[in-house]
């Protein structure tokens, strides 16, 4: 039988403000435990909550990027159930109505082409804290500084259709979240934190099947995988001629399986209703516009910007757009190098794409880890494009930068001795050294072989230590050897 | 006596240079070791600490040197707060609540901690942990819930005034109940912070002490905005007492038919009847009006504040703070038998209620309807407070019953409410006044303002208060 997946995800993201969402405990990640638990975040008797502007705001910002629509009047509920690591016995969350309602994500699908991904709904709430189960023997303890952060759980339609695509939209996703500075987007401190929901129907059906869900994916990676196993997974038993069951499952990074949590048939009824602690949260035109007026560039704009002002093709505009930090340091390149954008952004492109990430994926270390600068690479790019330098000695001079050679790349081509020839009558002799040395190779260019002119150009290269500039080498030896014919 | 003398006169002999804080704290401290065994008024009394606070108390300040007792739901720094409930036996909060602060802010010398029913619920004051509170009147009789234990203290003369909190008439039903004035304002006119929370949308700080021109004077320095409670409001408050001008000459006054229907036991009628007369022979305008939507008010009430309840006790899990279990077996074990053995059985009666109107399958049908009646009955008082300026009615059916009369009815006891509860649902302030006593024991007349017109109530309470003197009636034993 032919099957078909359906995919949704429920990411949870973190928000990058500087007190939690209902108490002005601070949210920095790492401290010891429960130094960052306030009378408000342990639940003391008598205590309230009072809601962080700052969570609204970054909530509406979010909404608009995703052209949702912004509740006027959006209410926080309280949702019950007893565990430690709750203090108050019901999480703080919204339910009937959440603050953001509808909106979408486009995504590049691994096929090629662009595809919209319907959102259904994003809601503030609190997190929890965290259960610390390996620190004692037989007991168990309660760290309560993450109690209280705030999150965005934003849930997209039922309308992925491929592990990979999940995936796209997940990077797509984080990617618009840190564009927007409301999310830090670091995955393993849980920033940003991915539940996908599963199932398989027989191809054509109009029914869903029924659907599990994998909880606090932590990375892009594991995403595919866990839907993949999953989905496999699904499959065998339902062939097998077995039910699924309708639970929560872990998905294992180590055996890169999914496996069983908790079934829903053992779910809680969390006897949500509206918080009395708290009014509704009422937005008016003026707040939104100010939101409005505070958005970022985002991706799709800015993809569609680089490849107008910088002449860049698809394929390089998205992936310089994949992160701001990324595209700000494409940026600064560019206006490092020069004045003439749209002849500098595609060697940029093409310095960032293919030196700059090899070392970064070499050392393992992100955009703002560079090793060189903007400001570096782009009087690099300046020194190619004035022809100072050749490409090949550009290389060596990037390498230089990277090793921290050189503060400037005018200082290394200057130190090393790098710059170009420019003197005509050297050039001109060592062209006419190379002719007089290779005899043979000028035989089989005036016998019509003309690709071996390359040769000859190495040949000068060679006795310039780089230093010659190759076109115009190629240039005088061709204009010599065919005066020769 | 000090214990007669009004807040004015007390804060202005400790200005004057009369008398000192650390004099009116031992005048107070003495009669609360002397008479309080009788009552049970108090859970916690904190002479060392009162005596050193009024050491360096100011003597000036709007209530420098007050002697003042606080129900036991306010949180206060270093000293237990217990809620009536065994649960919090051993709790002492690290912060005071915003009516302990600004009470201390303003002079106040707090005497110690009043008894109340277990988490506020209870109309007699016998849910409480720290067993039930005596009647100065009549010790055989109950004084009311749930703030039994503050109505008792300032009746008996423990303290000049005490703290309260009224969620369906916590304040004015023990301040009828024990012959005190006692106010609840507007829902959001007195912060909730640091107050342990029963029914979040209906809880109400308040205050009780001899007269309206006493509680004008508490009320005045308690109320206000506070940033750490979203539903306190952000609106000036009045001078309460510079309003006592004691006139009510065109004042309409309302009573509504409901009030008055079977039920309302003769003699108290009689006193009811009495004080209304004494308010059209001041000038005020008596006219009957309707407020169709009474008769709801019991249910509404009894399926909305045991929700939010059920909500609200959940923090109370062995876990942090209060009552554990000995040896739990596990997570399920902790869970059940601390709060089994941590909460009484009217306690846990109203989390059951509360956890089933709002289970799924039955939130539409309890709770769904149960906001929707309660704006029918906040709607009455909209439409009320169109042709009338103020609403009298009595507050209790009858006056105060025996110890163990209803205690194994819990129906009956919420039936006790039926007065008091449509003000709590719609918001509006109320005042339970002294208006005579019927069968011996003390009778009060309820005033209901419209929303944050606690001015206009005080202000009418003093004008009644001025040509009666139910109100300086002190109980034999307690003079």
């Amino acid at each position: 039988m032919n099957w078909e997946t359906v995919i949704g995800l429920e990411v949870h993201i973190q928000l990058a403000t500087a007190s939690k969402i209902f108490s002005n405990a601070p949210t920095a990640y790492g401290a010891e435990p429960n130094a960052q638990a306030s009378a408000v975040d342990i639940a003391l008797p008598g205590v309230l909550p009072v809601i962080n502007r700052e969570v609204i705001a970054m909530a509406t910002r979010f909404g608009l990027a995703i052209e949702a629509d912004i509740t006027r009047a959006s209410v926080f509920a309280r949702k019950h159930y007893f565990y430690p690591d709750l203090p108050k016995g019901y999480q703080i969350s919204q339910y009937d109505l959440p603050i953001v309602a509808g909106g979408h994500l486009d995504i590049d699908t691994p096929a090629g082409g662009a595809r919209r991904i319907g959102i259904t709904r994003a809601h503030l709430e609190e997190d929890a804290g965290k259960s610390l189960h390996e620190a004692f023997d037989r007991e168990t303890g309660i760290d309560l500084n993450r109690a209280g952060t705030p999150l965005i759980e934003c849930v997209s339609e039922p309308e992925i259709k491929t592990a990979a695509e999940a995936a796209a939209y997940a990077r797509k996703l984080h990617s618009l979240v840190t564009y927007l500075g409301i999310c830090d987007g670091n995955m393993a401190e849980g920033s940003f934190r991915i539940d996908a929901n599963v199932s398989v129907r027989p191809a054509g059906s109009a029914e869903f099947g029924t659907r599990t869900e994998t909880k606090n994916v932590n990375s892009f990676r594991f995403l595919e995988k866990a839907i993949d196993y999953e989905i496999e997974r699904q499959i065998d038993v339902l062939e097998a001629g077995g039910h699924i069951i309708q639970e929560t499952r872990l998905f294992d990074p180590d055996s890169g399986e999914t496996r069983a949590m908790r079934s829903k048939e053992e779910a809680h009824d969390y006897r949500y209703f509206p918080d009395p602690d708290l009014l509704p949260v009422v937005i008016d035109e003026a707040f939104i516009e100010t939101q409005r007026s505070h958005l970022p560039e985002l991706p799709d704009a800015k993809a569609e910007r680089f490849g107008r002002e910088y002449g860049l093709n698809d394929a390089d505009a998205i992936a310089l757009t994949q992160s701001r930090a990324l595209a700000d340091y494409f940026e600064a390149t560019v206006a490092a190098a020069g004045d003439d954008t749209a002849a500098l952004g595609k060697p940029a492109a093409n310095w960032i794409n293919s030196e700059l990430a090899g070392v970064l994926n070499r050392e393992a270390l992100t955009i703002e880890q560079a090793p060189l600068s903007a400001a570096q690479l782009g009087g690099l790019i300046a020194r190619i494009a004035d022809d100072t330098i050749s490409g090949k000695i550009a290389k060596q001079v990037f390498d230089a930068l990277v090793a921290g050679e050189g503060e400037s790349a005018d200082a290394i081509i200057e130190a090393q001795g790098l710059k170009q020839i420019t003197d005509t009558g050297a050039i001109e002799a060592l062209v006419d050294e190379a002719i007089t040395n290779n005899p043979d190779q000028v035989a089989q260019y005036l016998d019509g072989k003309t690709k071996i002119v390359g040769f000859l150009v190495g040949q000068v290269m060679k006795a310039s230590q780089g230093k010659a500039n190759p076109k115009d080498v190629n240039q005088r030896l061709v204009a010599k050897l065919d005066a020769m014919k | 006596m000090m214990h007669d003398r009004s807040i004015a006169e007390l804060i202005a002999a400790v200005r004057a240079g009369e008398t000192t804080p650390a004099a009116l704290a031992d005048h107070f401290l003495a009669r609360i070791e002397r008479l309080d065994p009788q009552l049970n008024a108090l859970i916690t009394a904190t002479p060392e600490r009162a005596r050193a606070a009024a050491a360096i108390a100011p003597q000036t300040g709007s209530l420098a040197g007050l002697p003042i007792l606080h129900k036991d739901i306010f949180c206060t720094k270093e000293v237990k707060t217990s809620c009536g409930s065994r649960m919090l036996d051993n709790f002492v909060a690290p912060y005071d609540a915003t009516v302990v602060e600004r009470l201390h802010g303003a002079g106040t010398v707090t005497l110690g901690k009043t008894n109340m029913d277990e988490f506020a619920m209870g109309s007699s004051n016998e849910n409480s942990y720290y067993g039930p509170v005596k009647n100065p009147w009549n010790l055989d009789h109950v004084p009311g819930g749930s703030s039994g234990g503050s109505a008792a203290a300032v009746a008996a003369g423990l303290a000049p005034a005490a703290t309260g909190t009224d969620t369906g008439g916590s304040i004015r039903q023990p301040a009828a109940l024990c012959g005190v004035t006692g106010i609840k304002p507007t829902y959001g006119r007195v912060s909730r912070y640091g107050m342990i929370a029963f029914a979040s949308s209906l809880d109400q700080g308040g205050c009780f002490a001899r007269s309206a021109e006493d509680c004008a004077h508490v009320l005045g320095a308690m109320a206000g905005f506070d940033p750490r409670d979203s539903t306190s409001v952000e609106r000036d408050v009045p001078d309460y007492v510079g309003g006592l001008s004691g006139d009510v000459a065109g004042l309409r006054i309302g009573l509504p038919r409901e009030y008055f229907a079977d039920g309302l036991e003769a003699e108290s009628r009689a006193a009811i009847d009495a004080a209304i007369a004494q308010y059209e022979a001041l000038g005020a305008t008596i006219v009957w009006i309707d407020m169709p939507h009474t008769d709801l008010a019991v249910s509404t009430y009894y399926v909305i504040a045991p929700a939010e309840a059920s909500s609200n006790l959940a923090r109370y899990d062995g876990v942090r703070y209060g009552h554990r279990c000995d040896n739990p077996q596990d997570l399920d074990d902790l869970y059940t038998r601390s709060r089994a053995e941590g909460f009484g059985a009217e306690v846990q009666r109203r989390i059951m209620v509360g956890a089933y109107v709002l289970s799924a399958g039955y939130y539409d049908a309890y709770y769904v309807k149960a906001q929707k009646t309660r704006r029918l009955i906040a709607q009455d008082f909209q439409s009320a407070f169109e042709s009338v300026d103020l609403i009298a009615a009595p507050v209790t059916q009858a006056p105060a019953f025996k110890l163990g009369e209803k205690a194994d009815d819990p129906v009956s006891m919420y039936l006790n409410d039926v007065y008091t509860l449509p003000a709590s649902l719609a918001g509006v302030p109320g005042m339970s006044v002294p208006a005579g006593f019927a069968h011996g024991l003390p009778v009060g007349l309820q005033l209901i303002a419209p929303w944050f017109e606690e001015a206009r109530l005080l202000n009418a309470a003093h004008a009644y208060q001025q040509v009666t003197d139910w109100h300086t009636a002190r109980p034999a034993g307690f003079e």
